[in-house]
């Protein structure tokens, strides 16, 4: 499977990303791939969504720079930053049956071993689609499915000062709080080695 | 006539949430096109024409909650194009 680090990229930029690629696997024309990149500060709104559970007025979130995007996955609202690392699987749902279960539960196990990786002992919550360290989310989920292909995927935290602006959302609609990798193992983490992780993951979860 | 059913999408996941639909009652609709967007907790997706016809009857509306096997609308086939 190819991975694409497209890095430091703005949310819709990687979102035509993504459809451009879809498209052209649908008509045959490309192979599936996985997309890696992080974001400017967007805060996301699924179509689950509830733009009550922004806590902020737009103003404010202006002011920060913050934009705010109505987009096409499943789930609530979230925030993505500079701070995270995003992993967009667009591939075939067929390759796991159709179930949407095992989909995120494969990519659950993605998130799991790399979390591993750095000594995080993190784990799944019965009915609670993301992973957690305890109680603390640190990886969230949303995907949307069209012509039977997957895009959008998952987002593990991993820079421990990107974390406050979950504080101007309610996270998934849930009073959560958000953990990070860097939050969890006290230590500062770079983005090459969480590629580098993300990558080995990826493979042996055979996508 | 051929029924658009919701299928299976894994254990414990019984229902969805209707979205959208592409198309209303009366359209030509073609075989694989996406037909209706579902929801649920943490997934959109489409679901697909089974077949060339006309969506003839659609039987949820927007906001509606569908169970997996329940039948979303029916479509008259009609012969493909040459």
């Amino acid at each position: 499977m190819e991975i694409i680090n497209l890095d430091l990229i703005d949310y819709q930029d990687a979102y035509q990303i993504q459809r451009e690629r879809l498209s052209q696997i649908k008509k045959g024309k490309q192979k599936e791939c996985i997309f890696l990149c992080r974001h400017y500060p967007v805060i996301t709104v699924g179509r689950k969504g509830s733009f009550l559970n922004i806590k902020v007025t737009r103003e404010f979130l202006n002011h920060k720079k913050i934009k705010i995007i109505e987009t096409d996955r499943g789930g609530d609202v979230t925030y993505h930053g500079p701070g995270q690392i995003m992993i967009y699987p667009i591939v075939f749902l067929r390759r796991f049956s159709n179930n949407l279960h095992t989909y995120f539960r494969l990519l659950e196990e993605i998130a799991l071993k790399t979390l591993c990786d750095f000594k995080i002992n993190a784990n799944r919550r019965e009915g609670l689609t993301g992973v957690w360290v305890g109680i603390q989310k640190i990886c969230s989920i949303g995907i949307k499915v069209s012509s039977g292909i997957s895009m959008h995927g998952l987002a593990i935290n991993v820079k421990d000062n990107d974390l406050e602006n979950f504080s101007l959302i309610r996270p998934c609609g849930l009073d959560i709080k958000m953990t990070s990798i860097e939050t969890e193992i006290k230590e500062k983490v770079n983005f090459e080695d969480i590629f580098f992780s993300l990558k080995r993951s990826i493979n042996l979860c055979v996508l | 006539m051929r029924a658009v059913i919701l299928p299976e999408l894994g254990p414990a996941i019984e229902k969805a949430v209707v979205s959208f639909w592409f198309f209303k009652e009366g359209d030509q609709v073609k075989e694989n096109e996406d037909l209706v967007e579902l929801t649920t907790d943490k997934a959109a997706f489409n679901i697909p024409s089974p077949c060339n016809g006309i969506l003839v009857e659609i039987f949820f509306r927007e906001g509606d909650t569908v169970q997996v096997g329940e039948v979303l609308a029916n479509i008259q086939e009609l012969p493909e194009d040459k």
